[in-house]
């Protein structure tokens, strides 16, 4: 698992992906153990990742699991059922709730940036 | 012409009539020798099997022949297609198949097929158990638990295509060569609207089969079972435990391969079904 601050700059140096999310202006979160982390997205780019500190903080879906999956899914070559987060999900590895439209519209983006957290040196 | 580089496959259009239906199919063929008819997944076309198709190895033995489904790729729907939703149950997945193989004259051959292919293949050994050589269900499993709403595949506020291509993503293997990954994709990406849903009303819901599996009478027709480690969908276990019910079934699992095996990484996929295809002309 990277800092926030390269995970931040993996997802906006990665033209691609920002393209591929240009359409998408939204806050979500995502779950790590028993932290959440609200990402604020404009026209694709990461504004910021901050902890949510309050309840009323929120996004608008949700995605979330243990620290423990999550670490696993960040591997270099994950293992299978931790590959991809929809395997994940059909597994019951990790979780979604919410207002899943602007996920499902995005999935390849939202796929893509959780993924970017994966190191490339394990 | 002998300069020009042409790959071995054919294709040509065939008629098929079933019922008041014409189904006008795409085919494509290459090779000689027992037939080999091969079914693509739900939502994608013959095109994932184009690495058989020019793999000289088979077609040295095999008639290697693949059609796009109704609905699918080159295969036009029937006429008054726009009047219903797609909706591929059991019977009419079935009753395509047969009347192609009648109408197209094959005799005793060997069915492959991937995904809901791989399913309907068990159908058919149970029901035709005299007729087809064999079958080789890739992907294949007599029951699944959907894990998705399937009407996130067809409503106006969704990418069809993306979102197909998006979720089955899921179910390739990291360690799958990034070319093919992404044409299986694209695949995926030009299926039509509403398509890999219906297909899906077969794979998920219609064509559970975990009752009757059983029954299939593998000393006249053998079955065989390939999996992908990486399959989120049909998974190794769920292969697995389909073969059990299938008395005298053969299943293996393939490490480092997603759902896509023929498609995703065919030369992993070919060290797997080339002692499978020589056992069954034995």
């Amino acid at each position: 698992m990277l800092s926030i601050e390269n995970w931040i700059n993996n997802i906006n140096s990665n033209k691609r992906l920002i393209e591929n999310g240009r359409w998408l202006n939204i806050t979500f979160t995502f779950g790590i153990g028993d932290k959440d982390y609200l990402f604020e997205i404009l026209s694709g780019n990461v504004l910021s990742i901050n902890e949510r500190e309050i309840l009323t903080q929120s996004g608008t879906f949700k995605i979330y699991g243990q620290k423990d999956s999550w670490n696993k899914h960040w591997l270099k070559v994950p293992p299978r059922d931790y590959h991809d987060i929809f395997a994940m999900l059909a597994k019951k590895i990790i979780y979604i709730d919410g207002n899943l439209t602007p996920f499902i519209q995005n999935l390849q983006y939202f796929k893509d940036l959780i993924a970017s957290n994966r190191d490339k040196h394990d | 012409m002998t300069n020009l580089n042409f790959e071995d496959i054919i294709g040509r259009y065939f008629n098929l009539n079933l019922k008041k239906d014409n189904y006008r199919i795409y085919v494509e063929e290459a090779g000689q020798g027992t037939p080999l008819l091969c079914l693509h997944t739900a939502g994608s076309d013959g095109r994932q099997f184009r690495h058989i198709l020019n793999d000289k190895r088979i077609t040295n033995n095999y008639r290697v022949i693949v059609f796009d489904l109704p609905w699918h790729g080159k295969s036009n729907p029937p006429e008054g297609y726009e009047l219903k939703d797609y909706k591929l149950t059991t019977n009419l997945y079935k009753e395509i198949i047969m009347s192609f193989c009648k109408q197209y004259k094959l005799i005793d051959p060997v069915i492959m097929g991937c995904s809901m292919g791989g399913r309907v293949v068990l159908h058919l050994a149970l029901e035709h158990c005299d007729y087809f050589k064999a079958v080789i269900a890739l992907e294949g499993s007599d029951k699944l638990e959907p894990y998705y709403d399937l009407d996130w595949l067809h409503r106006p506020d969704v990418h069809g295509g993306l979102v197909q291509a998006a979720f089955v993503s899921s179910q390739i293997a990291p360690q799958s060569p990034n070319n093919f990954k992404h044409e299986t994709l694209w695949h995926y990406m030009q299926g039509g609207p509403g398509v890999f849903k219906g297909d899906l009303y077969f794979y998920w819901h219609d064509g559970d089969f975990d009752d009757r599996s059983n029954l299939i009478d593998t000393s006249k027709c053998p079955v065989y079972l390939l999996s992908g480690e990486y399959d989120c969908s049909c998974t190794p276990e769920r292969t697995l435990e389909t073969a059990k019910r299938i008395k005298g079934s053969k299943a293996t699992i393939i490490p480092g391969i997603g759902h896509f095996p023929m498609s995703e990484n065919p030369d992993l996929f070919k060290t797997y079904i080339y002692p499978i295809l020589d056992e069954i002309i034995k």
